[in-house]
């Protein structure tokens, strides 16, 4: 990857995340950690190399075949992106109404998606009555919501409390029991060092550790 | 390893893995339904957010519809004096006055020579009382002509040619002929008033058009600007939903909508505003129309002008909504 102004921010890096593996990125700021995770959403484009996503080439990815290659990837933010001005089963209703389903449909999975995140019964609610563990969790079961093989958290605990942090990663793990492929961004080392998974270190742009 | 995405469009799903990747799960009918509930769902939210914000609706639809009304009204006032013109074209008569020491009998003698013409259709006789009675109701200057002691007028042969002044080679011809005859003093047509009466007509209507197209694009462009406002209000709503898979086409949606109904309201309020104009002045134009013997009556929208003002209004909405989208999501990062 590489932006004019600063020359290469990615350099060198290769890795394989298998099925139902859980990864952490970490490094300080800077370190390009986002820029990765905007690479493999398509946000940016990569000026070397290249990125598999389920088998598919993401380098060459035409502009109209990118919505279809994100639907297979559940991005969760730091600052959870929820729309404030509609309701919670909205939120999680989204990808499955771009996917088109049907509502039956669309209502089954987004009523078992609140279920598995612990929040069955606050559909009709809208982000701004919940806690701030409570929306990420909206954003979580709207990743989930669509089962893509992947998900991505972008800093996915950076507002919460360590309680709060413990019990997120906690449903990350339970994806993972289900084949999911989760690649967690975080600069939280105590919690990375609480959890036994891989993780991948970057410094400037460069891969540095890989356990 | 899964075949390159790429390839997916231009062949039929075969396989259920490739129906998986493509759209969500379901048969074609759920897809098809679902389908339609986007579009409902697009339809109905786009106009309640123009209700939700009723302030900048109206300000937006006001303009639009005093835009909209001008060509309208510049139409209306084009097909009225077109009118106008086509009722005075119904007499295109040869008018011959005849030489003034000519009499009656000898006048009649000369209108008979003359319905003989097969190039003639109707011969009508003035005499000269008959033409002073007319001159004084009509003129004006009837208490004029009183003063005078002896009747001015001349007679008067009205021809109809059978011809019209479309055919302007054979029409001419016939009025050589008249002209020639010895009896006749002058023949005179309103031939090149009526054509000088065509090209202002022409003028007018190309200008009306010209306007019109001026406006039809200061329209779009408003439509442009609104939508692209709302686009900028919704940004972090279509970047949401650009990072879930939504396509192009999922996002313009509701925008386009929503400059479909902008299009569509300031067109109904285009044609109440136009009819409650014309319905003002329609009783001074009822009583000069009165004046001239009630030739003229006053041309309205009529019900299929009025689908084409609606129908041009709303695809104006869309296009314009259409050209700021296409622009915009490009240039709205991530791609």
């Amino acid at each position: 990857m590489r932006y004019p102004e600063v020359g290469d921010v990615l350099r060198n890096i290769s890795f394989h995340l298998q099925h139902g593996e859980i990864a952490f990125l970490t490094g300080h700021s800077g370190a390009g950690k986002s820029t990765l995770l905007k690479l493999i959403t398509i946000m940016e484009r990569c000026s070397r190399g290249h990125i598999f996503l389920d088998g598919q080439d993401l380098t060459y990815a035409k502009e109209r075949h990118i919505p279809y290659l994100r639907r297979k990837v559940g991005f969760i933010f730091q600052d959870y992106k929820l729309l404030q001005d509609r309701t919670v089963f909205d939120n999680v209703a989204l990808p499955l109404v771009i996917a088109g389903f049907g509502h039956l449909e669309v209502s089954r999975r987004v009523r078992a998606a609140l279920d598995k995140v612990g929040l069955a019964g606050k559909e009709k609610k809208y982000p701004v009555a919940l806690s701030g563990g409570e929306q990420q969790r909206v954003g979580i079961a709207r990743a989930v919501v669509n089962k893509p093989p992947l998900i991505i958290a972008d800093e996915p605990t950076g507002n919460l409390d360590p309680e709060l942090s413990a019990e997120i990663m906690g449903l990350f793990e339970k994806f993972q029991q289900v084949g999911v492929t989760v690649l967690i961004a975080s600069h939280d080392i105590s919690l990375i060092s609480q959890l036994n998974h891989r993780v991948l270190k970057l410094d400037h742009g460069q891969l540095v550790s890989s356990k | 390893m899964m075949k390159p995405v790429q390839k997916k469009y231009y062949k039929k799903p075969l396989k259920p893995e490739i129906r998986r990747t493509k759209s969500a799960g379901g048969n074609f009918i759920d897809k098809l339904h679902a389908y339609r509930d986007q579009h409902a769902q697009a339809l109905f939210s786009s106009l309640g957010r123009l209700v939700a914000s009723p302030f900048t609706s109206l300000m937006t639809i006001t303009v639009l519809a005093i835009a909209i009304s001008l060509a309208s009204g510049f139409y209306l006032l084009v097909i009225n004096l077109q009118q106008v013109a086509g009722n005075l074209k119904a007499s295109d008569q040869i008018s011959l006055f005849l030489r003034y020491e000519i009499s009656d009998s000898f006048a009649d003698k000369f209108a008979e020579t003359i319905k003989r013409n097969p190039n003639v259709q109707q011969v009508k006789l003035i005499s000269r009382k008959e033409a002073l009675e007319e001159f004084k109701t009509f003129s004006g200057f009837g208490s004029a002509i009183d003063v005078m002691e002896s009747n001015p007028l001349p007679i008067v042969v009205q021809v109809t040619p059978k011809m019209t002044l479309d055919d302007k080679g054979s029409f001419q011809h016939l009025l050589e002929s008249f002209k020639q005859a010895p009896e006749v003093d002058i023949a005179q047509v309103d031939m090149q008033w009526l054509e000088r009466l065509e090209l202002i007509l022409e003028v007018a209507r190309r200008g009306a058009t010209l306007l019109s197209g001026l406006l039809g694009i200061g329209v779009l462009f408003i439509i442009g600007n609104t939508i692209r406002l709302e686009l900028h209000n919704r940004r972090d709503e279509v970047i949401i939903a650009k990072l879930v898979g939504a396509t192009n086409a999922f996002i313009q949606r509701p925008f386009l909508y929503s400059g479909f109904w902008i299009g569509f309201i300031s067109g109904v309020a285009a044609w109440f505003i136009v009819t409650g104009m014309m319905l003002l002045l329609w009783q001074s134009v009822d009583k000069l129309s009165r004046l001239y013997g009630g030739t003229f009556h006053m041309l309205f929208l009529s019900f299929s002008e009025t689908l084409t003002l609606l129908l041009i209004s709303s695809l104006l909405g869309i296009l314009g909504a259409w050209g700021v989208l296409v622009y915009q999501l490009r240039h709205t990062k991530p791609v």
